[in-house]
């Protein structure tokens, strides 16, 4: 559906609701949370598999993991999880956690450092798409056994080189860190797939809830765990539906029928806003939006232009039209809410620095082209990019297509510039600083496609270095400082205009307590949700 | 001398046997050698788009952050580094062993998931098409005996409405109106929270196996969700159903035998119902199989602004998710309903016109 025929729905519906009134307001059971969500993104269930952002939900409720972020305070960062204390040897190599004792998986099967030891070696043999999270750390299908071991209640790892402790342990906050149970996985081993196509479409976890059932592209069930080792849950049961259309999530919600609604767009935000029984939370996440200048290019590789770009982006005015709601100014690698991240945001449109830079640079009657996918919210960025560029006499060819054709250019480094979004994968500040800021090898050659830099050919010079001296730090605060120092070196040599953050407003029956979509550290958790 | 007698006798029952049997063996091979290549060239032709469009069931599945390594790896256990024609073979290999293989994206067997989305949208489409039929057939009929009157000038504006109103205008319009302000009807969803998976499925049908289980309240529930987005796809139907009925009667009753019969003294019901509406009952039948197979090929916007989890929405999702062998097992079931229908329609030619026997 058209952003017009979005429009035309809300103010047809906007204007139906301002001269009537809703039916006997219906309204969800107390012990029952009801949540409208599109997920149709969910491939799989096994958490050594599981990355994308439904998926993600359901395994952060069904999977307890060593240490986990408490969705009621997410800035105290890790906490102990199955792992109630763990201990760093001299050499930082290695971490022995101590398992907790009592706690049980849905199949009544106690939780051990085996099961602990058999879910992390698992994750890295089976090396699927989010493996890397572990792997990095210098376990490969080989070692793993040797590196990731248990010794009675005692879980060791121990990774290729000392790494700061709050790295590892963020990773493992990770949906590939969830503990499965070994017993029951193996007992659904098919031809040495460690019960991965089992996996897929069943659970074998600990967490406050387990799986009822997964319908795709229809709904996701799930029933408190009576014997979770912190409580049982008080929603002792969730439903979380696949509603597609956002003016139905709306209705869905205005009339009782669920108590969030997840995926409204702006105009169903705006029309929810001052309905009774109603609360908007918005919580920033770590999408983040970013145009990227490929170095190959003769005029774009000079730092003027570099930083001409950057002052011909109309940030306040997008935020306040098209994005508005939705997307918030953010001028750094680490979305907000991250570890080291920082609120600097020195770039304004200003096309009068911006020619002044360009004329400093020799630069005149310049044309790009940018790459776009067919997603509404980019091409009407593309639209105002085009528009202020022209204000400094750059030609801004626009060319739209889908994720395949541009991403294959983008992967190929053929673009000029490139207009993309990046979420982190793990909550720790190396996901970004590890792709936007590092690129060892930079030759075509080295078809380093998993590095930002290397698809804009971005030698990233010295930045490298200070990257790889952030993930070995382990005071946390030399490492914020540190996180903190490479984003403003970043901000004024990079090729990379980091834009916006995106915001995740959800709407919300006024009876609903302790929403939490995890922000951008993780995904939404239900078990502290109250009613 | 007997055994002359008794092959005399066998003889005339043979013939016959061998004479009525061939004709209908050959119509069945036919028939059949029809539906294989059909089936066939669809599958062939929609191969072929899965593979040119520009989506990457690869990258679907790895992600974009993936290492090229990965990439290549997924790309080759997908088969997707064999000639196209090797591929396309043994594809048809697999579905001539009825497996469509798994969905890419939800790891399930594409046969189960069809399984499970088919009778969500047969539901819909039946109770769609009874409701089109049941007023559709008679507006027509009369609209077209009252041509002129306010009657057709009613059914025309029905019509017109039906053909021009957008799908998903109409049903956000009659959710907000039947479900959000009067509350007669129930939201998007089959069934209420209260009944997801409270009567075991059976046929899938979630009227019948509510009726099957004796559970009333759970098919009361899933009424009051079906009898919405059905009425709007009944409408659509409606608006088409009727304006054949009534060109079709139209051109009946300005025939001679119409005429004939009134000078003879014939009641007008008569007139209508038994010579000129049953001149019609071979084309409705064709106007009402087209009708019934869109319904069934699943109106995505429906599905969509009703979440109802039918093939249209699967097929659909699929597609942008760039999982061909979802895409292909849907579009096959498609196909072979368009293919029942017409044999269907076939089948009914001959009963209703001894022309065609």
């Amino acid at each position: 559906m058209n952003a017009i025929n979005r429009l035309m729905t809300s103010a047809a519906i906007g204007l139906a609701v301002g001269v009537s009134s809703f039916a006997a307001y219906a309204e969800t059971p107390a012990n029952m949370l009801v949540i409208a969500n599109r997920i149709d993104d969910v491939t799989t269930l096994d958490p050594a598999e599981s990355f994308e952002f439904a998926g993600a939900d359901i395994s952060r409720n069904v999977y307890n993991r060593l240490v986990y972020l408490d969705p009621l305070d997410l800035a105290a960062g890790y906490q102990p999880g199955l792992a109630e204390s763990w201990e760093v040897s001299e050499d930082g190599k290695t971490i022995t956690f101590t398992m907790r004792e009592g706690v049980t998986f849905h199949s009544g099967n106690p939780v051990r450092a085996e099961d602990a030891a058999f879910s992390l070696q698992r994750a890295v043999i089976l090396n699927k798409t989010p493996a890397f999270i572990l792997t990095q750390f210098g376990f490969t299908p080989e070692n793993a056994e040797e590196t990731i071991r248990a010794e009675g209640n005692k879980l060791m790892i121990t990774t290729d080189k000392r790494y700061a402790t709050s790295f590892v342990l963020n990773c493992l906050t990770a949906t590939i860190g969830g503990i499965v149970d070994k017993e029951t996985v193996m007992a659904n081993e098919v031809d040495g797939d460690m019960g991965n196509t089992w996996l897929k479409t069943n659970s074998a976890g600990s967490g406050p809830y387990t799986l009822g059932s997964w319908k795709p592209n229809e709904s996701v069930t799930l029933e408190a765990y009576a014997d979770y080792y912190d409580g049982a849950p008080t929603m002792e049961r969730v439903i979380v539906r696949h509603v597609l259309e956002s003016a139905s999530q709306r209705l869905l919600l205005e009339r009782g029928d669920i108590d969030i609604a997840r995926n409204l767009n702006p105009e169903d935000i705006a029309g929810v806003m001052e309905a009774d029984g109603i609360k908007i939370e918005d919580e920033l996440k770590g999408r983040l939006m970013y145009l990227s200048l490929n170095q190959k290019h003769p005029e774009l590789s000079k730092p003027e232009v570099r930083q001409a770009i950057k002052y011909l982006i109309d940030y306040e005015g997008m935020k306040n039209s098209f994005l508005k709601g939705q997307y918030t100014i953010h001028q750094n690698f680490l979305p907000a809410t991250y570890l080291g991240a920082s609120e600097e945001a020195p770039f304004s449109l200003n096309v009068e620095k911006a020619k002044e830079l360009l004329a400093s640079a020799g630069v005149e009657g310049l044309e790009i082209e940018t790459g776009v996918r067919e997603a509404q919210e980019r091409m009407e960025i593309a639209q105002s990019l085009q528009n202020t560029f022209a204000q400094a006499g750059i030609t801004l060819n626009i060319t739209v297509g889908t994720a395949k054709q541009i991403l294959a250019r983008y992967r190929a480094r053929e673009l000029d510039l490139y207009l993309g979004a990046w979420g982190p994968d793990y909550p720790d500040p190396q996901t970004n600083a590890g792709t936007f800021a590092y690129n060892p090898d930079n030759s075509d050659e080295a078809n380093a496609t998993g590095y930002l830099a290397w698809r804009n050919s971005w030698d990233t010079g010295g930045l490298g270095e200070k990257v790889d001296a952030a993930v070995t730090e382990g005071d946390r605060d030399k490492r914020v400082q540190m996180y903190q120092d490479i984003q403003a070196e970043f901000r004024e040599i990079s090729p990379f205009a980091i834009m916006f953050q995106q915001i995740e407003q959800s709407a919300l029956r006024d009876n609903v307590m302790n929403w939490s979509t995890g922000q951008a550290v993780t995904s939404a958790a239900y078990w502290q949700v109250t009613k | 001398m007997t055994m002359s007698d008794d092959n005399n006798e066998r003889r005339p029952s043979r013939a016959p046997l061998s004479a009525t049997m061939w004709p209908v063996a050959r119509t069945t091979i036919r028939t059949l050698g029809s539906i294989a290549v059909t089936l066939l060239g669809l599958l062939f032709v929609t191969f072929i788009i899965g593979r040119v469009m520009p989506i990457d069931p690869v990258l679907a599945i790895v992600g974009e952050r993936a290492s090229q390594a990965t990439y290549d790896a997924v790309y080759q256990q997908l088969g997707l580094d064999k000639p196209l024609i090797v591929q396309f073979l043994y594809y048809i290999w697999d579905v001539l062993h009825l497996d469509f293989g798994t969905s890419l994206l939800n790891a399930r067997p594409v046969s189960e998931d069809i399984a499970r989305v088919f009778p969500a949208t047969l539901e819909l489409a039946t109770l769609g098409i009874i409701f089109g039929v049941v007023l559709g057939v008679p507006l027509g009929v009369l609209a077209a005996v009252r041509k002129g009157s306010w009657i057709d000038q009613v059914a025309r504006v029905l019509a017109l409405v039906g053909y021009s109103m957008p799908i998903f205008w109409l049903g956000l319009m009659g959710l907000l109106i039947f479900y959000g302000i009067l509350g007669w009807v129930g939201g998007p969803g089959r069934v209420g929270i209260f009944y997801v998976d409270v009567v075991p499925s059976v046929t899938g049908l979630i009227l019948v196996d509510s009726i099957i289980d004796g559970n009333w309240d759970v098919f009361r529930d899933a009424f009051s969700h079906i009898i919405l987005p059905a009425s709007l796809l009944g409408y659509y139907s409606l608006a088409y159903i009727s304006r054949m009925t009534r060109s079709f009667m139209l051109e009946q009753l300005s025939a001679e035998y119409v005429t004939t019969a009134r000078v003879k003294g014939m009641s007008e019901w008569d007139v209508i119902w038994k010579h000129a509406f049953k001149n019609i009952r071979v084309q409705l039948i064709t106007v009402i199989a087209l009708s019934y197979a869109g319904l069934l090929e699943g109106s995505v916007l429906t599905e969509i602004i009703f979440s109802w989890p039918g093939i249209g929405s699967y097929i659909t999702t699929a597609l942008l998710s760039a999982d061909m062998n979802a895409v292909l097992g849907g579009t096959v079931v498609v196909g072979l309903i368009f293919i029942l229908l017409n044999i269907f329609s076939d089948l009914l030619y001959k009963v209703f016109d001894p022309r065609a026997k």
